[in-house]
């Protein structure tokens, strides 16, 4: 199993949501998260008064999947949630050791 | 007509109720006008709001979220205080005429004596008003809330970092020595030190904005720079609170120009729409301005603009014809976004919410526009004939009251350094002022 991750602009969680859901992922975790990369913050002006605002809000999705679907969810992710503008996101994939359903017991490729 | 149906309302109560017929007699010579009676009261009410709410959410909203609570509780504070103070002394010493006689300078051209402290002999049945008649109890409580305004706007230059309990002392104390006698020099008529000179300030641009003005210029180069500033982002919190704020300004200050006409005449009438054609000019002007210097309108620009607006056309409001209230208010949003924003960076001192480049120099650019605009050659309404001398005893009256101000609220200021100390601590600044000062929090989510 499969823990991916994937960093995205807010405006595309719809996108990703959608195209994660026809090739039949069943659940996803999402948060409001900040941080910079290689776009880095943006400036804001009040009165004349310019901030720069270091870090910029994201979406991160969290989806534990089976090993043979990784290679489709990056496709889908990555083609849902691109622009071609800088700030696009990341994905990261990291190998899941146990998963477990807390209602019924059920464990790894059963409780994803 | 109005005089006469009252005393024909005299002669029928006569008949039904000779005891207070009798009454009525006694003040039967000046019978106050119902109509300019409630324009007036209106026009305070209106005046009151401008500070609570108006002022209170334009500040509270450009503050850090951790600082809202001291801005709008200074407001409060000051509406109380001065309200106490203003009853006891203030309005004696603001409008007492007692010593005072036409081209005379002495002491009561500067200071009004004592004659009306504890507001002694007023009474309902007690009128007042230069145009027509009205109680007097209004016209103390609709200069009351002049008097409460103009501390008030001061807290915006030296916001997120001032004591709470000096700010109460300062005010009291600014309130006795520099508002109450700049508003008797310029408002308390013949033998009053600027009325003499012939300065025009329909509702209070030297008194009010200019007085506010300077006094936060000297207040946040006293206190000095909040820490951080100006690397640290201190982005304004809430700017729909700042909108909202702000239109209610705008709204309430129909009281303030339109009611300075003491009265519901031709006066008011204009005053109010040159206060309209202003605001919406300098609204623009900012907007215009922000937008080619900055690539980008912005809604605090706008908000800004809008006040800048309403402050410059406050003394012209009674003499300026509409075009010339174009003129002002225009100029108003352009010059004072450059005070605002770049004068401000250029300078380096930290008027926090601008307090200065707004209420200063609109005050001042206000004033003297007055002077051109008033003459009847220009389309204005007033007396003036010779600009260039009107515009001349315009910048007396700005400078006078630019060195007064500045000299006393500057040792106010030292005096209470040195005895209870200005600022909060550091460690206090940085958790807010809403904590450090108050116990409490602005929002709990």
């Amino acid at each position: 199993m499969k823990l991916v991750t994937a960093i995205i602009k807010p405006f595309k969680l719809d996108d990703v949501r959608e195209a994660l859901s026809e090739i039949g992922v069943q659940g996803i975790t999402v948060t409001e998260v900040k941080g910079f990369g290689r776009q880095k913050g943006h400036t804001e002006l009040y009165r004349g008064a310019e901030y720069v605002v270091d870090f910029l809000p994201k979406v991160k999705i969290d989806v534990a999947i089976d090993d043979k679907d990784l290679d489709r969810v990056i496709e889908a992710i990555t083609k849902a949630a691109n622009t071609g503008k800088i700030g696009d996101g990341k994905i990261f994939v990291v190998n899941l050791e146990q998963a477990i359903r807390i209602r019924t017991g059920e464990t790894d490729t059963d409780a994803i | 007509m109005t005089l006469r149906k009252f005393a024909g309302l005299g002669a029928l109560l006569s008949l039904v109720m000779p005891s207070l017929a009798m009454a009525a007699d006694e003040v039967a010579a000046p019978v106050l006008n119902s109509g300019d009676t409630a324009w007036m009261l209106t026009a305070t009410a209106l005046v009151l709001f401008m500070t609570i709410p108006g002022l209170a959410l334009f500040y509270g909203g450009m503050v850090r979220s951790k600082n809202i609570l001291s801005v709008m509780m200074q407001c409060f504070a000051i509406t109380g205080l001065i309200s106490v103070l203003w009853v006891i002394y203030g309005y004696s010493i603001a409008f007492d005429t007692t010593g005072m006689e036409q081209g005379v300078v002495n002491f009561n051209s500067f200071f009004g004596g004592m004659g009306k402290a504890f507001l002694a002999g007023v009474t309902p049945a007690s009128v007042t008003g230069p145009a027509a008649l009205f109680p007097e109890a209004v016209f103390i409580t609709f200069q009351m809330t002049f008097a409460i305004i103009t501390p008030a706007l001061i807290v915006g230059a030296f916001a997120e970092r001032m004591k709470f309990s000096a700010m109460l002392i300062f005010m009291g104390v600014w309130f006795t020595l520099v508002y109450a006698p700049i508003a008797h020099m310029v408002w308390a008529g013949n033998g009053g030190l600027m009325w003499d000179w012939g300065v025009l300030d329909f509702a209070g641009g030297t008194v009010v904005h200019i007085n506010a003005g300077i006094a936060g210029l000297v207040a946040c180069l006293v206190l000095g720079k909040r820490k951080g500033f100006p690397t640290t982002p201190m982005a304004p919190h809430n700017l729909g609170y700042t909108l909202m704020g702000a239109a209610m300004l705008w709204v309430g200050w129909f009281g303030f120009n339109a009611g300075s006409a003491a009265a519901a005449n031709g006066t008011a009438g204009m005053a109010m729409l040159v206060t309209q054609i202003a605001t919406a000019a300098a609204a623009l002007g900012w907007m215009l301005a922000e937008w080619l210097t900055h690539g980008k309108p912005s809604a605090l620009g706008i908000a800004s603009g809008v006040v800048a607006g309403l402050v410059a056309i406050t003394p012209a409001a009674g003499t300026v014809g509409p075009m010339g209230a174009l003129v002002i208010g225009l100029s108003a949003g352009v010059v004072c976004f450059f005070c605002a924003t770049t004068l401000k960076r250029k300078m380096g001192y930290d008027d926090s919410l601008d307090a200065f480049g707004v209420h200063g120099i609109g005050g001042i650019l206000g004033a003297i526009l007055t002077g051109v605009f008033a003459a009847p050659s220009l389309g204005g309404f007033g007396t003036v004939t010779d600009i260039a001398a009107q515009v001349w005893i315009q910048c007396k009256g700005v400078g006078f009251t630019v060195i007064y101000t500045a000299i006393v609220t500057y040792i106010i200021l030292k005096v209470l350094d040195a005895v209870m100390g200005l600022r909060v601590t550091e460690e206090e600044e940085a958790v807010g002022l809403d904590l450090a000062q108050h116990n409490e929090r602005g929002y709990n989510l």
